[in-house]
């Protein structure tokens, strides 16, 4: 097991920095000057050399790589003599246009986006796990048609629409929640929670749609397998047989996709948080994306990379707990 | 009827579909008693496999309607509830399956997998059962069973994982085992192997056995008895010695011809021409009448419009077959010599 552990770590960091790499040379390799783009409009070619020196975009790409990576680990400054800023570590870079470190940016908008993908992944994994189960065991009956044909509507609408509704009708229509204004749980638990409520239920009746179909699809290919036979045949219990020996493999992709898509929401729920106005780390990239902020895109991207990676790792780590032909082989 | 420990009285068991009603078994009666085995032979579909699981309670009871009557002992099995027939699940009666690689359930201990066989149905602590488990291992022959109870079924061959399937059906001591295919997944050197470790279990346990299967060297090696399935019905039914030497039903001759021999001067094997028929639109009359070879033999249309009675013709040996005695011997006669190409016998 042990050794499994370190060469999934091993291969979770090469990947970051590979990552790390393709997304520098990429914004690199994009028509825009990142230097012309610190200063606007009014910019003379001088700011911008001086700008372009200052940020070190001058140097050839894999010394600016080189700057970076030292930048991520020992913190960096950028310019010289009096007008000098830095950024501590782990520096991601310099947003001009901010005035701010890329990483305390990102730092500032980060707990919007995990309260936001946390609360949404409480609220559709349960119910689309059980509901999944609940749809497997009574096949091709109607309860089973109507949690699905529901599921179906459900999983159809894109999200910004079931959002605009939710927005239209509870907030606007018939005003039961208060429009939607972030706040710091510390601060205001109230306005919190009536902010994000309405996100949560968005993103988890997507999510939910598609985990009920997943679950029963899982359920009912695990439940016609022999083993499952063989645990009936053995004069198990119903409960034992699909509580136990069902769920226990049924359940194991669920795992996977379930880890992955809270590592995608953790990267950013960009068109969730921007129906409903949530300062979060999908905001923040997109705002970069129409501003062209290079320094905040690559760090964003880097952010959302890292989640995935991360999550692929535990997701790894938890498939050898669950399945001992991975742990073993 | 007989007062063998396992009867099956005219069990019927049919699958409603959209395009009509699939009779999978229709109206089979066979008994088999304590330390004999009984073979049901029969090509795919022909309901040998569902037979078992009808008797086994694992049917699914909202496809399936099933009638007649099963007992196992005292214990009447079509009536019985789904408690009560879990309970006899795994104690009273159990089943091993053809796919010893499937049937295991890969996440968890065998050890633990057994042990659940045994605290269902006894009152044990998890220690008693490993115990059990452990000596149930050593007796189905797997080497060093106090380390092997804890690996998991990935780690063992398929002739290991379906000794393994053994100790978990005979552990309570069954007085009933279903074994459906039990070596059909396995090399031949260990379906052997596996053959005569049923045989011995048989004789400790002195455990009735229903071997499905259609392999009929295993049959003449195992059995005392002999059912041979058609379509869902019985066709012909005897001892051991009743069905390989005097064969009365030309399908039963037909699938004696089919197996491989090699005392055979033919090089060709003979097959059955045809294939069985739909069990939604069975022919009106003897359901093997479209491949039979012999039913020009019999007067008329009658093999095409009227379906023959389950005869008997000796104490131990039935036959549902509308040919007269003497015609059904010359017949199979002829034909198994055909199959072996004695001299002589080819004009």
């Amino acid at each position: 097991m042990t050794p499994y552990v370190i060469r999934r770590l091993l291969t979770g960091l090469l990947i970051l920095v590979l990552l790390s790499m393709f997304t520098f040379l990429l914004f690199n390799a994009l028509p825009a000057d990142p230097a012309a783009l610190t200063c606007g409009k009014s910019c003379s070619p001088q700011t911008i050399a001086a700008n372009r020196v200052r940020l070190g975009l001058d140097l050839p790409l894999w010394q600016q790589y080189w700057e970076f990576v030292k930048g991520f680990f020992l913190g960096r400054t950028y310019g010289s003599g009096t007008a000098t800023f830095t950024c501590p570590a782990p520096a991601l870079g310099y947003s001009f246009r901010k005035g701010e470190c890329v990483t305390q940016l990102i730092v500032s908008v980060l707990p919007v986006t995990i309260y936001l993908a946390v609360g949404a992944f409480i609220l559709w994994i349960i119910p689309g796990v059980l509901l999944g189960i609940y749809s497997a065991l009574r096949r091709d009956r109607w309860q089973e048609r109507v949690v699905m044909g529901t599921a179906l509507i459900g999983y159809s609408f894109p999200s910004f629409f079931i959002g605009l509704l939710l927005l239209f009708f509870i907030v606007i229509k018939w005003q039961l929640l208060p429009y939607p204004d972030y706040t710091p749980p510390q601060s205001d638990p109230v306005q919190f929670l009536q902010t994000m409520i309405l996100p949560w239920i968005t993103l988890a009746l997507l999510f939910a749609a598609f985990y009920i179909r997943l679950t029963r699809n899982q359920m009912l290919e695990t439940l016609g397998e022999d083993y499952i036979r063989t645990a009936r045949a053995k004069g198990l219990p119903e409960k034992v047989v699909i509580g136990k020996h069902g769920l226990r493999a049924g359940l194991t992709p669920i795992v996977t996709a379930a880890g992955l898509d809270l590592a995608g929401l953790l990267g950013g729920a960009i068109i969730v948080e921007s129906v409903f106005t949530l300062p979060g780390l999908g905001r923040l990239a997109l705002q970069s994306v129409l501003e062209a902020d290079l320094p905040i895109i690559t760090g964003t991207v880097l952010v959302a990379g890292f989640f995935i990676v991360v999550a692929n790792i535990i997701v790894d780590l938890l498939y050898a707990v669950i399945d001992p032909r991975v742990r073993l082989s | 009827m007989t007062d063998a420990y396992v009867r099956v009285d005219d069990l019927r068991v049919a699958f409603p579909t959209e395009d009509g009603t699939v009779r999978a078994v229709d109206g089979v009666t066979f008994s088999v008693d304590r330390g004999q085995t009984l073979a049901i032979v029969g090509e795919s579909g022909s309901g040998k496999s569902v037979t078992s699981q009808a008797l086994m309670g694992l049917v699914n009871a909202r496809n399936a309607q099933v009638s007649g009557h099963a007992w196992v002992g005292d214990n009447e099995l079509i009536s019985a509830s789904d408690d009560q027939l879990r309970k006899l699940r795994g104690s009273v009666m159990s089943m091993i399956f053809q796919d010893p690689f499937a049937s295991l359930h890969p996440f968890y201990r065998i050890g633990d997998q057994l042990g659940e066989a045994v605290r269902v149905h006894n009152k044990l602590s998890k220690d008693e059962a490993r115990k059990r488990v452990i000596d149930m291992l050593e007796r189905v022959g797997i080497p060093n069973p106090e380390r092997r109870v804890d690996d998991y079924p990935h780690q063992l061959s398929g002739g290991m994982r379906q000794r393994v399937m053994i100790a978990m059906a005979l552990i309570n001591g069954p007085a009933l085992l279903i074994a459906d295919e039990p070596t059909t997944a396995l090399d031949v050197t260990v379906q052997a192997q596996i053959m005569e470790l049923l045989a011995e279990l048989q004789k400790q346990y002195n455990t009735a056995i229903i071997l499905i299967t259609h392999d009929l060297g295993v049959v003449a090696d195992v059995a005392d008895e002999v059912a041979v399935m058609y379509a869902g019905r019985l066709v012909e039914r005897g001892s051991l010695e009743d069905i390989f030497y005097s064969p009365q039903m030309p399908y039963t001759v037909g699938l004696l011809s089919s197996v491989p021999r090699l005392d055979a001067v033919t090089e060709r094997l003979t097959p059955i021409a045809g294939q069985p028929p739909s069990l939604i639109n069975l022919p009106p009359g003897c359901v093997f009448e479209p491949r039979c070879n012999a039913a020009h033999l019999v007067g008329g249309d009658r093999c095409q419009t009227e379906r023959p009675e389950l005869l008997t013709i000796t104490p131990t040996h039935s036959v549902r077959c509308h040919l007269e005695m003497a015609q059904r011997e010359q017949f199979a006669t002829e034909s198994l010599a055909a199959a072996l190409g004695v001299p002589g016998d080819e004009s």
